[in-house]
């Protein structure tokens, strides 16, 4: 395909970049790692947490996955470290610890 | 059978687009814009066109709405003038950058200020750098064949880019000329269908464009847009063997006219060049070898084929329509300069702002040029190398 998202690596030479920096395909940015850009990380304190669900729609990148009506571990690859979900939540079940972890 | 008319550029446009027959025309439609969008929108109440027409509300939005429609798959077209254009600039670069070969009819007027309606070239040279196509017509029949030649080159798999058709305010825009017209059918086909590889509306495909860049992609971006914009050089030429071998009129990068042995040439772009023409046609008569070369293609600039036609020439005055502020050239001095440079070429130089705001051209001024020229032989001394013509002081 022309346009796919692999000609949109990070070592792509302008030869093969795709036209225009068009990407073909949806829900690519999965395969961006936005978490490079953090520098506090958080921590999921399991046996404080009561699935009540605030934190996972707070989170502007999606990096709380819910399953089952349950939240799981942080997605890493994606999270940027912002704390507003540590904000978020009434009982202490997260905790943003300093530095790249 | 081609068709004889009698047209003013704006007609001769306005036809050309009605016979492209485009999908969709965002236009801004009233001053600083020009009849071109009048006349088709005539075309379009009268069922002539299966345009789309979109009035907006100002020409930063007529450009954003042509990169909607043109990513949507759709052959877009926009016409502006002066002001309008300069009200674009944001979004021609995002044009380019997306590779959308949107066309765009332009009217070559003064920008403000002071404050004036009429021809130079400062619209067009402003947005020179914006990674648009630029081809520049000396009459309505020029204006009329790059129209109909301009989507074969922008749409090229090779170039991919938005390309600006333009003629001079005025001088050629209201003025009636004779013109040979092509019929429909044979434009129709010329032009063809545009048939993009990927385009937003495309079935069962998701499309971006425009993504955010990170630093990491920005330089291969530019130097990939660069190279298209090369491209187009080549499939220009080619594209107006093609339009010959249909019209029976010729088309290169630039017309060199008596240009062979010159002595003395000027490089001029636009309605000027035929003025010029009949300036080096008494100049001749006279047995004082001048020549012409009228660019065409601006953009990409033909820098070596410009350099290769001059190298014979010892003394060149270089005519720009503009005052840009470099302060020591215009747009198209430093351009030839550096093409001559870059090929180890040093004729006697001068550079000259003329015609601005619609200041006359006359053979007797632009004969004053090469008889600057000639005092340059004389004396030795090139003096200023950047001159005013016709300027009073």
């Amino acid at each position: 395909m022309a346009s796919d998202i692999n000609r949109l690596g990070l070592d792509v030479k302008w030869q093969d970049i795709s036209l225009g920096c068009t990407i073909v395909g949806s829900g690519t940015s999965e395969s961006f790692k936005t978490g490079e850009w953090r520098t506090d990380t958080p921590k999921f304190i399991v046996e404080k947490c009561k699935q009540c669900l605030l934190c996972a729609p707070a989170c502007p990148d999606s990096a709380i996955p819910v399953k089952n009506g349950k939240r799981g571990e942080f997605d890493l690859d994606h999270c940027k470290g912002c704390g507003i979900c540590e904000k978020a939540c009434p009982f202490h079940a997260i905790e943003m610890l300093k530095g790249v972890r | 059978m081609a068709i004889k008319e009698r047209l003013s550029g704006n007609e001769a446009v306005a036809i050309a687009m009605r016979q492209i027959n485009p999908d969709v025309m965002p236009a801004y439609p009233i001053t600083p814009s020009t009849e071109i969008p009048q006349y088709f929108t005539t075309f379009v109440a009268n069922g002539q066109v299966d345009t789309e027409f979109v009035p907006v509300e100002s020409e930063h939005s007529a450009m954003s709405a042509c990169i909607g429609s043109e990513a949507a798959g759709a052959r877009t077209i926009t016409a502006t003038s002066s002001c309008g254009l300069a009200l674009m600039w944001e979004v021609l670069n995002v044009a380019a950058s997306d590779r959308l070969p949107i066309c765009l009819a332009l009217v070559n007027r003064a920008l403000s200020g002071p404050i004036n309606i009429n021809c130079d070239h400062s619209d067009a040279m402003g947005a020179r750098n914006t990674g648009w196509i630029q081809l520049f017509a000396e009459n309505n029949q020029e204006a009329y064949d790059n129209m109909v030649q301009a989507y074969r080159i922008a749409e090229h798999k090779d170039v991919m880019l938005p390309i600006m058709v333009c003629q001079d305010g005025f001088i050629t825009s209201h003025a009636v000329e004779n013109i040979t017209l092509l019929e429909d059918e044979l434009v129709k086909n010329f032009v063809g269908e545009y048939e993009p590889e990927h385009y937003l509306l495309k079935d069962g495909e998701s499309l971006h464009y425009g993504p955010y860049a990170v630093t990491n992609y920005v330089m291969e971006a530019r130097r990939a847009q660069m190279q298209g914009l090369r491209n187009a050089k080549q499939v220009t030429l080619d594209v107006a063997k093609e339009f010959a071998a249909l019209s029976g009129r010729e088309y290169g990068l630039f017309e060199e006219y008596r240009l062979d042995d010159a002595d003395y040439a000027m490089v001029i772009i636009g309605s000027a060049a035929g003025t010029a023409k009949d300036a080096v046609d008494e100049l001749r008569e006279k047995g004082i070898k001048a020549g012409i070369l009228k660019i065409r293609l601006f953009r990409p600039f033909p820098a070596e084929e410009i350099a290769e036609a001059l190298k014979n020439v010892k003394y060149l005055a270089i005519m720009d329509r503009t005052e840009d502020f470099e302060t020591n050239c215009g747009p198209l001095g430093s351009e030839v300069k550096a093409a001559l440079y870059n090929k180890n070429l040093h004729p006697a130089a001068l550079n000259y702002c003329y015609g601005l705001g619609g200041r006359d051209v006359t053979v007797e001024s632009l004969t004053s040029v090469f008889e600057d020229l000639m005092e340059v032989e004389k004396t030795g001394e090139l003096g200023e190398v950047y001159r005013y013509l016709s300027v009073r002081e």
